[in-house]
């Protein structure tokens, strides 16, 4: 899967970059009267395999390796470049996205595509090597912004100088809107995930906040959902101001409900969601006062990782 | 095995988040009960069930779930689409029963969750 996700990413860059963000800038050239002999020099120093062929500035031709082999094959080592080069040449624009180049040298089978602007000046060259580090620098740039954004989140703790330290998160529920439940919960669940708090442990609160969420949409005009993490443990309060729960014993029972008929239609209130909660909280209380509301506390403690 | 295999093989009409079918599906589970697929459903599921309204993405987010298969030609609402495209969650939908697709589910051998 995360393979998967991979080659996804690279598939997007492929069309988000554009060949000048890969090329090859600094472009050595040779003229059509360089000799074949030079023109051996000019790769050996360079280190290069071939070279565009300029005449007056403009692009009239592109010399290989595979050029000068057959040159030296042939014992033409005199010739110049302008008799042995290609004419005919394939070319990329700037401003094209990469993806381009990819199927153009699968397409022609070249070493190199010369770049040129839209008003056809040669502005740089790329090759299939030019490609693969494009990709990769721009990978790790991405991977290292990342990193330096978990990095502040994960260890915000350790930033922070105080004998105490806690984040308070408070969410506004709303009674009876079957439309919008679920959101508190969510919202919590990506805001722990960027605190870099480990996943089981989010997974854990969620499923607890949820289920806290729901019996305010369902029972109560409304509520709200509030998480306290600290380094040590995440605690969530779901409060509300009423009805309040008459038997809290008998509410605690798996599978007992009060929902109205239409709620558990919907796959709502099947007496499910205090046992829930129990199942994923390390401590769990709930205080209600008929009439005046409820108080749901439920607290998972963080297992710090050593180190 | 990844959703959108899963999708080809049943026929499955994807509905929300095409973008979102090649993810490796780790099991299923099927009920209509929200409560129960919170309890039971791991990450990476794919959750067979009835019901179609706008809180099956909400489970399927916070479980972090590879997909929602809704079945007997129900058609998820149109808050359920919006809300499942936004937080990527792909829904797909079949004309057959929970039991006809668990059953096909489980012969090409998608684990179930006990």
């Amino acid at each position: 899967m995360e393979r998967a996700k991979e080659v996804t990413k690279v598939q997007e860059l492929v069309y988000e970059l554009k060949v000048e963000q890969a090329m090859t800038r600094n472009v050595i050239t040779v003229t059509p009267q360089t000799s074949m002999a030079e023109f051996r020099e000019i790769l050996r120093v360079n280190r290069i395999s071939g070279t565009p062929v300029l005449e007056n500035s403009e692009l009239v031709g592109i010399i290989s390796i595979e050029d000068l082999i057959k040159a030296l094959a042939n014992g033409e080592l005199d010739a110049t470049v302008g008799e042995k080069m290609t004419r005919n040449i394939k070319t990329l624009y700037a401003d094209e996205p990469l993806v381009q180049a990819v199927s153009k040298f699968a397409r022609y089978g070249f070493g190199r595509f010369p770049v040129i602007d839209r008003q056809g000046k040669l502005v740089g060259i790329l090759t299939q090597g030019d490609i693969v580090k494009g990709l990769l620098k721009r990978l790790e740039i991405d991977y290292h912004e990342e990193e330096i954004h978990r990095y502040r989140a994960s260890h915000i703790f350790e930033d922070i100088v105080a004998d105490e330290a806690a984040l308070l998160f408070r969410y506004n529920v709303i009674g009876q809107d079957f439309t919008r439940a679920g959101e508190a919960a969510s919202s919590l669940k990506r805001t722990l995930s960027r605190l870099g708090i480990d996943p089981k442990i989010i997974r854990r609160v969620a499923i607890a906040a949820y289920e806290a969420e729901m019996n305010i949409v369902i029972f109560t005009d409304g509520g709200e959902l509030v998480a306290e993490v600290r380094p040590e443990r995440i605690k969530i309060e779901a409060l509300d101001d009423g009805p309040g729960i008459p038997d809290i014993e008998l509410a605690m029972q798996p599978g007992y409900s009060t929902a109205p008929e239409w709620v558990k239609e919907m796959g709502f209130g099947a007496g499910m969601g205090l046992p829930n909660i129990k199942a994923c909280s390390d401590e769990m209380k709930l205080e209600s006062t008929v009439g005046v509301g409820t108080r749901l506390e439920a607290i998972v403690y963080v297992e710090r990782e050593e180190g | 095995m990844t959703l959108k295999e899963i999708a080809n093989e049943l026929a499955l009409a994807v509905r929300t988040a095409s973008d979102k079918l090649d993810v490796g599906v780790t099991g299923g589970y099927a009920s209509d009960l929200l409560s129960r697929v919170m309890a039971k459903a791991q990450k990476g599921n794919i959750w067979v069930t009835l019901q179609s309204h706008p809180n099956i993405v909400a489970v399927a987010v916070l479980l972090d779930l590879a997909g929602i298969v809704v079945t007997e030609g129900r058609e998820p609402e149109p808050d359920t689409v919006k809300r499942a495209n936004e937080e990527g969650v792909p829904i797909l939908t079949t004309p057959h029963s929970t039991f006809t697709i668990v059953g096909k589910l489980a012969q090409l051998g998608v684990p179930g969750v006990d």
